[in-house]
């Protein structure tokens, strides 16, 4: 779909400097296809229907359907920015040390063994993804190095659609996928999940949901995390942990870190993406971490040196404002009291509503078994819906769900749960 | 045994090796005039007084959107930006050809363009481009370009060392002999680290050449405003180039011109041959940014683009504290010449107060360089290279002594 004309010759400048003539040079650059978050989204907005509901979102919706910021968080942001010592530096590349200091506690507990060995170093990034990609471009650059490692890394069935991307363009194309949730069980097949790990070469690396799985809301229980870390540790896997919406599960920062805090007692070498933009509301502030916890404290200097290179070349330094807010909940103890109440009606009120729906489903005398509703935690939730019953619900019904036919909880409220609940009931009953 | 032991230290970065002595150094009169960062009278970071306002604004802002800001940035902010570059007037603008893609500082801003070109520039993928930075030129160049892929990364000619200015012949001779569609980074203005800028004549001829042999644009734009106190001069370059009908990108920040270090404040100009190929360059520069931090941070950008959108925030912005900024570096770089020259320092001072914005590269040599920093405590680049706002009314006499030393003890 370039421009037509494609002479080759130089064609003379008009007055407004409009380049005429020749083709641009980007005449081959091909059209990105939507992303599924896009597409959806594009979709819901053409929708002209009075009665119609996203629940694709990735925020924490709430029940007037906004994301909004913590009350606290509006009490620190106006503090800070009172603050007349404050002063605009460069940080360094990997960011505010407060922060690190806070996020590492947060993911391996505050009295963790492998904090006082300091085998463990972290790196404050503009969020989620930028971790990723970091941990992403650390594993290329130096996993492994005497074997030239290049992969593969192993994602989950179903899982964000920017991991994938995001390994490739760190330059490890070899991307595969493990057994994780199973439509029928309407959960986690751990049967199929250990066979495809069992199957995967030595030295892959696995990339696992630490808690609040994007976007089936599935989590591995404690003792399918010893079973699964025997094995990695067996077949020499490396583990990639995510914490995409830390502390949405429990409502308790450390608690939904379990998986993590256990991989490092067990000796096993971890990274671990975090982000704190779910539980402190900060989506527009890009608070990520990177976590890397190492066999020993040797490592340290050459790793991070590594890492800071890594950034300089990518971002150079992250940005301070959200990182600063974090940090200075987190390490006064009057803040974290507050703060957790906030985080906890959140929790609350995610459990409340797949609570209120499993019984609506159940009223209706919707096919199926909901108990799953129940059984997960965080925002997200799979109902378990194929691709053909989730168009139904878009095309006819309007109520837009993730393509895996997942949803974001929080978008659920009072006003607009029976139409949900009855839509579910008709796709159901429809494509049977 | 770790997977990891085999990973090598990486070399610290020398400016901020350079910083971090200079904290352990006790000395009384210690100077720092290395890394890139407005100082001032009292050698302080400065918070602009407008960047203060407009952070209570919006603190205050009850109606403020708390969602994940859109992959390509805050719409007002990437449009005030490339405004900023362009001009008001400009009739790219008009003609829906500009866009831009808000990204985390400069150097945010020179990845993902770096990144896209490779994908997409010359090809599809193609790593071999060649790709021309200046010599000397800010060390980050290389490792931005060689981590997005690119494998042949070289040095144009642009400082004569003897003569202590511009080699405009070598600049040209490169341009002549580079391979077609190679892609050449220009400072737009205030060259980093050498301060020495191609005069408008210069940059005319330099755009001849490079439209006639199909070389691309890529301007990287950190100073604007801040170098001379005008912005529409020291964006001429960008301007002429696009009048001219370039498809070019321009990486620009914002953390010198709204002291925003800190807050990562960057923007890719983007100037297509239409908006049809914009619209395609842009979804994929959605693409990339999504896989390097998909959401970029909205406090910075919120800042810049409350103030470029609202006149009277604006002119305070321009009129007030960028020319509080323009104003104290000339005056640092106008007194440490007559100090020079005043002493009696041998050699020619003229280069300090020719040279434009944030640093100047003085001429002193590795061995002098050495002595300044260790007999004297002045920390400078290794290269001779000075940051002005580093200079103050209370050290000026110092730092004028010790290069007077430094000339006269050191050869």
């Amino acid at each position: 779909m370039s421009r037509p004309g494609g002479s080759v010759d130089e064609k003379e400048v008009n007055q407004n400097g409009d380049p005429g003539g020749h083709l641009s040079v980007f005449s081959n650059t091909l059209t990105a296809a939507l992303s599924t978050d896009t597409r959806l989204l594009s979709a819901f907005k053409k929708d002209t229907q009075t009665r119609e509901v996203y629940l694709a979102g990735r925020e924490y919706y709430s029940e007037k359907g906004k994301t909004f910021e913590l009350r606290l968080v509006g009490k620190i942001k106006q503090q800070i920015s009172a603050d007349p010592t404050l002063h605009p530096e460069y940080p360094s590349s990997r960011g505010l040390v407060e922060f690190i200091r806070q996020a590492t506690q947060v993911a391996l507990g505050r009295n963790s063994r492998t904090i006082a060995e300091n085998r463990m170093f972290g790196v404050q990034t503009p969020g989620f993804n930028a971790a990723v990609r970091l941990g992403a471009e650390l594993l290329k650059h130096w996993y492994d190095v005497s074997a030239a490692w290049c992969g593969p890394v192993y994602l989950s069935v179903p899982c964000d659609g920017s991991l994938a991307s995001i390994f490739q363009a760190a330059g490890i194309p070899d991307i595969r996928q493990y057994y994780y949730w199973d439509d029928e069980q309407r959960g986690v097949c751990l049967e199929k999940l250990l066979a495809d790990l069992e199957r995967a070469p030595e030295r892959s690396v696995v990339v696992l949901s630490a808690s609040a799985h994007y976007p089936t809301g599935a989590d591995l229980s404690q003792n399918q995390w010893a079973v699964i870390t025997q094995l990695i540790m067996r077949r020499r896997l490396f583990p990639f942990l995510l914490l995409p919406a830390q502390a949405l599960c429990y409502g308790d920062l450390e608690r939904d870190a379990w998986p993590v805090q256990y991989c490092a007692s067990q000796g096993i070498e971890v990274l671990c993406a975090q982000s704190f933009s779910h539980c402190f509301g900060l989506y527009g502030e890009a608070v990520g971490h990177l976590l890397c916890v190492l066999k020993h404290s040797s490592l340290l200097l050459s790793m991070q040196s590594q890492a800071d290179k890594i950034v300089r070349s990518l971002w150079a330094q992250p940005s301070a404002g959200g990182a600063r807010v974090v940090a200075t909940v987190l390490s006064n103890s009057a803040h974290l009291v507050e703060w957790q109440g906030e985080v906890k009606r959140i929790v609350k009120r995610c459990m409340l509503i797949r609570a209120v729906l499993r019984e609506k489903l159940r009223l209706l005398g919707t096919p199926g078994c909901w108990d799953h509703l129940t059984q997960q935690g965080g925002l997200f939730c799979c109902t378990g819906l194929n691709g053909q019953q989730v168009e139904f619900l878009s095309n006819c019904r309007h109520v837009y769900l993730l393509p895996s036919g997942c949803v974001n909880v929080s978008a659920i409220n009072s006003r607009n749960l029976d139409y949900i609940a009855e839509s579910i009931r008709l796709a159901l009953n429809t494509s049977l | 045994m770790s997977v990891f032991s085999d990973v090598p230290q990486a070399p610290p970065v020398a400016v901020f090796k350079l910083t971090a002595d200079f904290r352990e150094d006790s000395h009384p009169q210690k100077v720092n005039l290395g890394v890139g960062a407005y100082r001032t009278d009292d050698c302080q970071p400065w918070v602009l007084p407008v960047v203060k306002k407009v952070e209570r604004l919006i603190v205050e802002d009850e109606s403020l959107n708390h969602e994940y800001l859109p992959i390509l940035g805050l719409p007002e902010f990437r449009s005030a930006s490339s405004k900023v570059a362009l001009g008001d007037d400009s009739a790219a603008i008009k003609d829906n050809r500009v866009g831009g893609v808000q990204a985390l500082g400069g150097t945010g801003a020179l990845r993902i363009g770096a990144e896209f070109l490779r994908r997409w520039y010359n090809g599809v993928n193609n790593t071999a481009t060649p790709v021309y930075v200046s010599a000397p030129t800010w060390e980050n160049h290389n490792a931005v370009f060689a981590d997005a892929g690119f494998k042949d990364i070289r040095p144009y000619h642009y400082w004569d060392a003897a003569k202590r200015g511009l080699d405009f012949t070598g600049f040209q001779d490169d341009l002549e002999k580079a391979p077609e569609h190679s892609i050449f980074v220009l400072h737009a203005c205030a060259h980093n680290p050498t301060g020495t800028d191609p005069t408008q004549e210069e940059w005319k001829k330099i755009a001849e050449i490079m439209k006639r042999r199909n070389l691309f644009v890529f301007f990287d734009s950190a100073y604007q405003g801040f170098a001379s106190g005008s912005l529409d001069k020291d964006a001429w370059a960008i301007r002429f180039f696009v009048s001219e009908g370039f498809e070019l990108f321009v990486a620009q920040s914002f953390s010198k011109n709204f002291g925003l270090y800190n807050e990562r404040v960057g923007n890719l100009t983007v100037v297509a041959q239409d908006s049809e190929n914009l619209t395609r360059i842009l979804s994929q520069m959605e693409k990339i940014v999504r896989t390097t931090w998909s959401n970029p941070p909205s406090q910075g950008a919120r800042i810049v683009s409350k103030t470029l959108n609202c006149p009277e925030l604006f002119a305070e912005w321009y009129a007030a504290n960028v020319k509080t900024m323009a104003d104290r570096v000339l005056l640092m770089r106008d007194q440490l010449k007559s100090k020079l020259q005043a002493l009696g320092t041998p050699g020619t001072w003229d280069h300090i107060t020719q040279q434009i914005g944030m640093f100047s590269f003085t001429g002193l040599n590795p061995k002098q360089v050495e002595f300044m920093i260790k007999e004297k405590h002045v920390y400078l680049m290794a290269s001779g290279r000075i940051n002005m706002c580093g200079l103050t009314s209370k050290n000026i006499d110092y730092v004028a002594q010790s290069i007077h030393d430094a000339v006269t003890t050191i050869q």
